[in-house]
């Protein structure tokens, strides 16, 4: 049995631990050693608090059957559907806050909440248990409805109806009178806490659900935040410093990729919230009636194209995810290298449908990752570049994000406009997510290549032999 | 400093937290913020902790069967999160060999 003091310590050692397992993923180089401190830190920490427990075969069971689960999902999973098994994994640390939460209210003493069996739990501990509960059962349903979205089982567009906003706020001031009831019962009031549970519960899936398939980036960042605070708040209802350590670095990490990927649309996080983003279809533009000319080609053109060029950006969307062409992509660019072109990908912070999807996604079909450049980085490029390809890519390269009064205006984009010759492959001429025109497809300079992403790619390989 | 409220003490060490988290993480390469959400995912499921305690108590009660539900949930995250991270880290790995190559 360790003192509380060796306790307290050896979670200071496992939250370093786990501090050098973020500082780690500054770099590729030092990644992979930033995941084992954060393995071995999680182990200091489940090992020292073995040692304040009883019922170590309902503890150990547990944790061999959950670790096996997890590590089959971890080894099936495939890499297109990362956003969905994130999202998963948020709703499990909001369900398994709510749980220890009821756990708590039914038995403070073990947890040291009371001094004695059966005494009634302090107010200030009540508050605490309160906040705890309703952020693991937001953050819970949330993520349900985030994971349904992604995996395609519900639909994402979003749900909107006249009032929600009023509701919402009811059912917030519900949530609050339930707990304040709660919190001035004599003794456990247990209608009070599940009533406010509830709640909670259906707050986090309305909150959800009008927030449409293409802002899901920042909701899953937002959850992924929700869920460091989860933990961090029954820490503060548990007394125990590593879940708070732990849970807010948590919490700052997931607050910082939404303001990223808010930035990187150009959204206020808060519109993002409210949401209902792309219900109002791109009718303005569709209406304005002037039939503008384009330029298309084949397969065969773009590849004889590329093949002579000095130099070739591909920027890669979701479309490109969405079609496989992940592998087609790398032969293409191999068969490009051998010909003496210098082939390089740029990579919008929206890309995918989560922060980094794209890099893994081009990262698992083994393109190194020093040909990979964030918008910051190659930017510049584009004007000395003979060839852009943009597959499955459209509101992040629409230059209409520099015309003042368009409705992404203000968002960065990828200056494909500048470059020599742009090559768009894409299904048909579509409007993209915010249901804008793109003029980049009506440029003298730009060819569109119409098809499927996957057999474009590949005919272009064969094309150029 | 005689005696603080516990609570005081975990206010200190909760804003403390949050600085050095904020610090850490606008260090991390754009290039690796999936791992980043997969790795803070099983950081996050630092709640077995709390779930092992609710498990625990030698005084068994259904709070126990509970927290023992709580064990396997915050389990699967444990697992699932540090191993996939480590799988798409492999990936960033093979094609840094190749680069080099």
């Amino acid at each position: 049995m360790l003192s509380s003091n060796q306790v307290a310590l050896t979670y200071l050692v496992a939250s370093v631990f786990f501090i050098l397992a973020l500082k780690g993923l500054s770099s590729p180089l030092t990644s992979r050693r930033g995941n084992l401190f954060g393995m071995i830190g999680m182990a200091l920490a489940v090992a020292t608090t073995l040692t304040l427990t009883h019922n170590w075969l309902i503890i150990c069971g547990g944790i061999v059957l959950g670790g096996l689960i997890g590590a089959v999902v971890a080894r099936k999973v495939q890499m297109t559907a990362m956003p969905e098994l994130v999202a998963f994994m948020h709703s499990l640390v909001g369900l398994a806050a709510v749980l220890i939460a009821i756990s708590a209210v039914n038995n403070p003493f073990a947890f040291g909440i009371v001094k004695a069996l059966g005494e009634a739990i302090p107010h200030g501990n009540r508050v605490e248990l309160f906040i705890g509960t309703f952020v693991g059962a937001m953050t819970f349903s949330g993520s349900v409805i985030a994971f349904m979205k992604l995996s395609g089982r519900m639909s994402g567009a979003p749900i909107v109806f006249t009032g929600q906003h009023m509701v919402n706020l009811l059912l917030g001031l519900l949530m609050l009178g339930c707990g304040l009831w709660f919190f001035v019962s004599e003794g456990t009031n247990w209608t009070a806490y599940i009533a406010m549970t509830v709640v909670a519960f259906i707050l986090g899936f309305m909150i959800i659900i009008p927030i449409g398939g293409a802002d899901m980036p920042v909701v899953i960042s937002m959850l992924n935040s929700y869920s460091g605070w989860a933990a961090a708040g029954i820490g503060f209802s548990l007394n125990n410093p590593m879940l708070i350590i732990a849970g807010s670095l948590v919490g700052s990490s997931g607050a910082i990729l939404s303001y990223i990927m808010c930035k990187a649309m150009n959204r206020p996080f808060l519109s993002v919230i409210l949401g209902g983003f792309g219900t109002e279809s791109g009718s303005a533009s569709a209406a304005s009636g002037v039939q503008k000319t384009y330029r298309s080609g084949s397969a065969d053109d773009a590849a004889f194209l590329m093949g002579n060029a000095d130099s070739v950006i591909i920027v890669p969307g979701y479309g490109l995810a969405v079609a496989r062409a992940q592998h087609a992509v790398k032969e293409l660019a191999h068969k490009l290298r051998e010909k003496g072109v210098t082939v390089r990908f740029a990579i919008h912070p929206v890309a995918g449908r989560m922060p980094g999807h794209m890099n893994v996604l081009l990262a698992e079909a083994e393109i190194p990752y020093e040909q990979v450049l964030e918008m910051d980085e190659i930017n510049s490029d584009f004007p000395t570049t003979d060839v852009v390809l943009v597959l499955g890519a459209n509101d992040v390269v629409n230059p209409a994000a520099k015309t003042p009064g368009s409705p992404i205006f203000g968002m960065p984009i990828l200056e494909v406009d500048r470059s020599r010759t742009v090559m768009v492959v894409k299904r048909s001429m579509a409007a993209g997510y915010a249901g804008l025109d793109n003029d980049l497809f009506y440029m003298d300079k730009t060819m569109m290549v119409f098809g499927d992403a996957k057999k474009v790619v590949e005919d272009m390989v064969k094309a150029i032999g | 400093m005689a005696t603080v409220d516990p609570l005081i003490m975990n206010l200190m060490v909760f804003v403390l937290a949050i600085f050095v988290g904020y610090h850490v993480v606008w260090n991390v390469t754009p290039a690796l913020h999936t791992p980043l959400m997969s790795v803070t995912n099983a950081i996050s499921s630092i709640i077995l902790v709390g779930a092992m305690l609710a498990a625990g108590p030698a005084d068994a009660d259904w709070g126990v069967w509970v927290g023992a539900v709580a064990v396997v949930l915050a389990a699967v995250n444990v697992f699932g999160g540090f191993l996939v991270t480590q799988r798409m880290l492999d990936m960033f790995k093979k094609k840094d060999k190749k680069g080099g190559a």
